[in-house]
């Protein structure tokens, strides 16, 4: 499933990174602990988190993760926006917590 | 110039972790008795200890900075110190504003206790002084340099409240003045698993809750006399000043 499919089915923001739409998603990770997510996010994740600073897009490179998605209403900052730009990845946004967006995501992605 | 012994943070009853015993009076005791001549009173987003402590702090010849750990929005503790009561205040208000309303409860965190010289309880803190703040770690970075302080993210080798653990890593932007690493690291150990940071300034502390603490882990700074700019000018290295860690 394409990042572009997930926006459209659950109705998502799209803040930055418009050219990683088209890329494909495998399965997905939370957590708020970058030092975390660097150790265990996989390669076409997609991540789910609260955390809105630059370095949430320098780790969703590193670890290759298909798009970040931002709960709770959280917006990126600039910078951050400007990085997500640069590396293609695109930052997502819901106003619905992180239980009831992964909910949504796992039910999506296990079909 | 000589070393000075100094402990850049320490935590009093107003933080709702310190021990009681961790008195303004008490604190100035120990630290004159371990020989500490420079120390940074730094509650979990508060201020307010600061005054007195430097007040009984002076008859005995040491000085104290006014200081506090910052928990930024992405709850990363990070230490903010300064001079001036004027800017202890303005960071005060800053903290105040963007404070969340959540209330502490003693059962469960602590008391958080504002006390007086006679170790009297003056006032019991009800907002939760240990959760984050509405402010970015560079909104506060930011406050902090305004108002001519030091901004130090604190303990950054521990698995919990530390800007790599919170962050995943130093942001290469991110102006702080020195990084603090904890007492039970070593600048080795620090190296080994963060190359990346090898150029940055160190400063070690002892992050005391309990009196026993104080100076359990202490920062030696080359300088010429006990004053801010040369505090300040060790942190930063320059003009044949700095920093030698325990």
């Amino acid at each position: 499933m394409k990042v572009s499919e997930i926006v459209e089915k659950l109705n998502l923001e799209v803040y930055s990174g418009q050219s990683g739409l088209d890329r494909g998603v495998h399965g997905g990770y939370s957590s708020d602990l970058l030092s975390d997510v660097m150790g265990h996010a996989e390669y076409g994740d997609v991540w789910t988190t609260l955390q809105t600073h630059k370095n949430v897009i320098a780790i969703a490179s590193l670890k290759e993760v298909a798009a970040v998605i931002l709960v709770k209403g959280y917006k990126p900052e600039a910078d951050t926006i400007k990085q997500s730009n640069e590396e293609g990845i695109p930052i997502l946004g819901t106003s619905k917590e992180t239980f009831e967006i992964n909910g949504l995501l796992y039910n999506l992605l296990k079909k | 110039m000589r070393l000075f012994s100094t402990d850049l943070h320490i935590h009093t009853v107003l933080s709702p972790c310190g021990d009681l015993s961790m008195s303004p009076s008490n604190i100035v005791e120990r630290a004159a008795a371990i020989g500490l001549e420079l120390i940074a009173i730094t509650d979990h987003n508060s201020t307010l200890h600061g005054p007195i402590v430097r007040k009984l702090a002076k008859k005995k010849g040491i000085m104290v900075l006014f200081g506090v750990e910052v928990t930024t929005k992405e709850d990363v503790h990070c230490l903010c110190l300064f001079e001036k009561d004027k800017q202890r205040m303005l960071i005060q208000d800053f903290l105040d504003q963007n404070r969340p309303e959540i209330k502490n409860n003693p059962d469960l965190f602590g008391y958080q206790l504002l006390v007086n010289e006679q170790e009297e309880i003056i006032e019991e803190i009800e907002p939760l002084l240990i959760s984050g703040i509405n402010a970015s770690i560079d909104e506060v970075e930011k406050i902090v340099h305004q108002l001519d302080g030091l901004f130090i993210p604190a303990h950054i080798d521990r698995p919990k409240y530390s800007i790599i653990s919170q962050l995943g890593f130093v942001p290469k932007e991110l102006k702080y003045d020195a990084l603090e690493i904890s007492k039970n690291t070593s600048m080795d150990t620090v190296f080994k698993n963060y190359s990346y940071i090898k150029n940055a300034r160190f400063i070690k502390s002892s992050d005391a809750h309990t009196l026993n603490q104080i100076g359990a882990s202490k920062t030696f700074l080359n300088m010429d006399n006990l004053s801010w700019n040369e505090f300040k000018m060790a942190i930063q290295g320059v003009e044949g000043r700095g920093i030698v860690l325990s």
